[in-house]
């Protein structure tokens, strides 16, 4: 490079050093996000692969209700079946040795004297009980943590109808149990589920099960055809109350955690382009506006005798500069943030490890991204430098052209003083320019509002799920669906208002080939603690027949009001039936479908049955209430709609939903660069019209009017636009949040709206302050001195 | 500021005037110490070579630029103690400005850009007035990327005298003008001096036009080196460049 060249490069960079920030900061978020994102990908991915693969995940789950095992031979012969593990689990209360409500728990037996061969637990604490000991149990770890409970402490549980204290001997995570949830909810809640592991003597004997087990876990051989062993699976365990095997694909914690990476995926593959894109379109206006001012300076260059690429080469040193510097910084921001994000998955994905894996190719990727975003910038830019001729550099200065008749401000003009006209005249007869600032201003809002929106979109979400949807105070679970008559026994309980029954069924959902693994939730007629509703928001009605779904399982299986499902259901006497779609039902979480109670009951075969109830509790009272249900013997676990409401509340502001923070402080860095260089750019534009003006004997004010009317009359228009993109940004940005598991709805805030309105006016006010500051300093005679 | 007319008042005085730029090593003496009166009504050239101090010294006497010692009266008062707001009230209320480069604004018309400086002023001429004055009256209406750099030119003198300043500061009016052109700029000059009785300074390399002053000034290295007076002005129109 030439010497002299070099130091104007130097001092150009220095001279824009706002605005050179300003996009570096794009393109350093851009590259963070980018190496953040992919690292994590890495690192749950391959960590959960690690896990998988170490303690032998089942890539087949079967359960049944009793299993001889001598049946374990007919299914380790399915073709593509590598390994089986029969085992006992059931379900189990624990009641906390503080006296609090019951929790609910599973069990799950641990063959004698050799490590499971399929689903194996890490101890990390403590020891595996002796198969001889009955009352030896190895308790999860996080409950553990959660519970402050440790080796050597007792448990009292209640193991189908029998009470009997435990004594844990060791704690353990297993990568059956990655992402943990209390029963019916999607937010782990660590110290209000358990899962034990006990010997299996101590299950048979629990669950009368001896000589045999109630669930098989299978892995299979590289080249199985998993739906093949599925159906096999089914066909073995039929005659022994098999409820349907399903592969690990359908296992929750498994789905949880793969939505997890699929969206880090979805959002490292769209998020960091937005930002160079955006990083692209400042660098272009940049480096234009500056190849525009120096086109004399080129003229002469090339008199000299440069070439064009000699010549197109300092102004993409320059673009270089700005673009590698803040992907350098963008690499070390993504490894920070990165590191810092591992605890946030650490608290929910309960892996025995987690370390955060920088990516080579991604800083490969985040560098070669910006190079190419300013490459294109000034390749474009090129076009320019070559069509000027060095008798460009002889020639007077031509005033940009004005004349063409834009009529459109001609009969408002003529009411207007000078410094309003030109204003206006910029506006009319540039159009494109205008267009261009007003696009880009609009676009960065819309990204603002759009962040916005999901924001308000988690808050309908709480709000919704848990002060429309489930209204109740307590959810009470019974160890198996027994007779309605609990439910006048709830009721009469001193400080229970109301108790409203509820039975949950699992159930194949089936619509040709269409298939989905769930529950049905059988309701009240008149439910009202727990309501499903419509995309209004008003409650349904259920009607006596039919079925209701939500409008996520709806759509996985492309299902509409009026057409028919096919149910197969998996318990009792699991019939498979066909049941009309009746309505369509607003959900937020999960996948369900709801039946008045008395119908599903009828598809059992079944009457007056019940497998839970939801209760409405007098608040002065909760205390009396909740030690009356810890001794209601036929309650599995019980849980608080506000625990459950915490732990949503604590993932959406602590846990992955916490991104959304960052990425709304990100949409904001955009928007205010965006804004803040249509400002720069405006001013550098006419600098030398600003300082004639001054010379006639403007006061600064009136000649800030000039440029800052200019800003802002483009941003006035911007904001309209700004608000209609930002609604359709939104729902783009929703989609990206929302999984098979959780959607975040898209709600229409008056509030959200105000609030990038105004970020964009804070931004315009602040970046017309930072101009103004500048054009207050700058020296009239200086910007005179020179020719255009 | 009053307007005061007091005859025997010159229209600019100064005294030991000094203009540095920057400090140490780096320091640049533009102005060493100017004394100087100028005369109200009268048309006065500067001449000199480049960098010495020239166009200094008119910024500051325009209400430009602030002097670094010394002082400069205009009808008695100081600019050295103006601040930036009172130093732009006497830019607007007294001064007329014409450069080298034009400096109209490209997006108002001619008639327009006149109308910039009539709208602000206190006894202003019609805009139409002061293009007639320049002779542009047929080309009101157009864009300055319709007019020629002459033309354009007198457009910024029309926008100059518009407000019928008590003095016109000119630096170079001809610098990008061919001569023919420039004759007929500076002949606009001396009508507006004629007419309108405007103290006219012109800075300039031509050192022919300095035929048409009442005073010559000859500037050399921030001082002033010789003051000429001409018995008679030759009108512009005759000046042999
Ligand atoms: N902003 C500045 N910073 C530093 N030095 C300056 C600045 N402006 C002018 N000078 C210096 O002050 C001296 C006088 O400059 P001035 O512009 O008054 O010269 P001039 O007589 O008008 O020359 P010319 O005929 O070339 O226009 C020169 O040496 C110049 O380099
Ligand atoms: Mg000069």
């Amino acid at each position: 490079m030439v010497r002299a060249l070099g130091a104007k490069l130097r001092r150009d960079l220095w001279r824009m050093k706002g605005q050179a920030l300003a996009i570096g900061a794009v393109i350093a978020v851009g590259v963070a996000m980018q190496i953040m994102m992919t690292g994590l990908h890495l690192s749950l991915s391959e960590t959960r692969d690690a896990y998988y693969e170490r303690y032998r995940l089942a890539d087949v789950f079967a359960s049944a209700t009793r299993v001889p095992n001598a049946v374990t031979s007919d299914l380790a012969g399915i073709d593509g079946v590598s390994r089986i593990e029969p085992r006992i689990t059931g379900s189990a209360r624990i009641d906390p040795a503080d006296g609090g409500l019951p929790i609910a728990a599973m069990t799950i037996s641990l063959p004698d004297g050799r490590a499971p061969a399929v689903n194996d637990l890490l101890i990390t604490s403590g020891r595996k009980p002796d198969p001889n000991r009955n009352t030896e149990v190895v308790v999860l770890e996080a409950f553990a943590i959660a519970r402050g409970l440790t080796v050597g402490d007792p448990l009292v549980a209640t193991l189908n109808g029998t009470r009997m204290t435990l004594r844990i001997v060791g704690t353990a995570t297993s990568p059956e149990f990655l992402y943990v949830t209390p029963p019916g909810e999607f937010v782990p809640d660590d110290g209000r589920y358990a899962v034990l592991w006990m010997p299996r003597a101590a299950l048979e004997a629990a669950y009368d099960l001896r000589g045999g087990f109630n669930q098989a876990l299978l892995t299979l051989s590289r080249d199985a055809k998993t739906e093949a062993v599925l159906d096999a699976v089914d066909r073995v365990l039929d005659p022994y109350g098999g409820t349907g095997a399903y592969a690990r694909g359908d296992h929750m914690s498994n789905r949880f955690i793969t939505e997890e990476i699929n969206g880090l995926t979805m959002s490292s593959a769209v998020v960091p382009p937005v930002f160079l894109a955006v990083a692209a379109f400042l660098l272009y206006i940049v480096i234009s506006r500056l190849v525009q001012a120096e086109r004399e300076e080129i003229g002469l260059l090339k008199a000299f005798g440069y070439r064009n690429h000699e010549v197109g080469l300092h102004y993409l040193e320059m673009a270089l500069a700005i673009s590698l510097g803040g992907a350098l910084a963008g690499c070390a921001l993504g490894v920070v943030s990165g590191r810092a994000m591992i605890p946030l998955y650490t608290t929910y994905y309960k892996f025995p490890f987690l370390l955060f894996r920088l990516d080579a190719a991604s800083f490969l990727i985040g560098l070669a991204g910006s190079v190419t975003v300013s490459s294109v910038g000034v390749l474009w830019v090129m076009r320019r430098i070559i069509a000027l001729t060095p008798s460009e550099a002889m020639r007077p200065p031509t005033p940009p052209d004005y004349s063409r008749a834009g009529g459109v401000g001609r009969a408002l003009a003529q009411w207007l003083d000078q410094p309003s006209r030109m204003v206006l005249r910029r506006i009319t007869r540039q159009p494109a320019r205008m267009a261009g600032a007003v696009i880009g201003i609009a676009a960065g809002m819309s990204l603002s509002l759009g962040m916005l929106t999901i924001f308000e979109g988690f808050n309908t979400a709480l709000d919704r799920s848990f002060g429309q949807i489930d209204r109740s105070d307590a959810t009470v679970s019974l160890i198996y669906p027994a007779s309605d008559s609990i439910l006048l026994e709830l009721g009469r309980i001193d400080g229970v208002q109301q108790a409203e029954p509820v039975r949950q069924v699992a159930v194949v959902f089936r619509n040709g080939r269409a298939t989905h693994r769930g529950a049905i939730t059988g309701l009240a007629a008149g439910s009202d603690l727990y309501r499903a509703l419509d995309g209004d928001g008003h409650p349904l009605t259920l009607p006596e027949r039919g079925i209701v779904l939500s409008s996520s399982l709806a759509q996985v299986l492309g299902l509409q009001t009026g057409d028919t499902i096919t149910l197969e259901i998996r318990e009792a006497a699991r019939p498979t039936v066909s049941a009309p779609v009746v309505a369509i039902a607003d959900s937020l979480m999960g996948t369900p479908a709801y039946m008045r109670i008395e119908a599903l009951n009828q598809l059992l075969g079944q009457r007056n049955r019940i497998a839970g109830a939801y209760l409405q509790i007098d608040p002065s009272q909760e205390a009396a209430v909740r030690q009356r249900l810890s001794n209601f013997p036929m309650i599995a676990g019980v849980s608080l709609s506000k625990d459950a409401q915490q732990a949503f509340a604590r993932m959406m502001d602590q846990g992955a939903g916490s991104v959304r923070y960052v990425m709304g402080f990100m949409a904001f860095v955009i928007t205010f660069g965006i804004i803040y260089n249509t400002a720069r750019v405006a001013q550098a534009e006419r600098a030398r019209e600003l300082a004639s003006l001054r010379v006639i004997g403007f006061y600064r004010s009136e000649t800030a009017f000039v440029l800052l009317g200019e800003l802002g009359v483009v941003v006035l228009i911007a904001l309209p636009l700004g608000l209609a993109l930002g609604r359709w940004m939104a729902h783009g940005i929703a989609a990206g949040f929302s999984t098979e598991i959780y959607q975040v709805p898209v709600v229409a805030a008056p509030h959200s709206m105000g609030i990038a309105t105004c970020v964009v006016l804070g931004a315009a006010v602040a970046s017309g302050w930072l101009v103004k500051r500048d054009m207050d300093r700058a020296d009239i005679i200086l910007a005179l001195k020179t020719r255009e | 500021m009053e307007q005061t007319r007091d005859t025997d008042l010159p229209a600019f005085d100064v005294r030991g005037l000094t203009r540095t730029y920057g400090t140490g090593h780096t320091a640049v003496h533009a102005l060493r110490g100017v004394d100087l009166r100028i005369a109200r009504g009268e048309i006065v050239v500067l001449l000199g070579p480049s960098g010495s101090g020239k166009s200094t010294l008119l910024n500051i006497l325009g209400g430009l630029d602030r002097p670094t010692s010394g002082e400069a009266l205009f009808n008695g008062q100081s600019l050295s103690q103006m601040n930036d707001r009172a130093l732009t009230t006497y830019r607007r209320a007294h001064v007329g400005f014409v450069f080298q480069f034009y400096n109209l604004m490209a997006s108002l018309t001619a008639r327009e850009n006149v109308e910039l400086v009539t709208e602000i002023a206190a006894h202003p001429m019609t805009p139409e007035e002061a293009l007639a004055l320049v002779g542009l009256s047929d080309r009101m209406d157009h864009f300055p990327s319709q007019l020629s750099g002459g033309e354009q030119q007198r457009v910024a003198i029309a926008r100059a005298i518009a407000k019928q300043p008590e003095v016109l500061f000119c630096d170079e009016p001809t610098g990008a003008l061919d001569s023919a052109t420039g004759r007929s700029v500076l002949a606009v000059l001396d009508d507006v001096n004629r007419r309108l009785g405007t103290t006219v300074l012109i800075v300039t390399h031509a050192a022919a036009t300095a035929a048409m002053a009442d005073t010559v000034i000859r500037f050399a290295d921030g001082q002033i080196r010789e003051i000429t007076r001409n018995p008679t002005r030759t009108p512009p129109e005759g000046i042999e460049w």
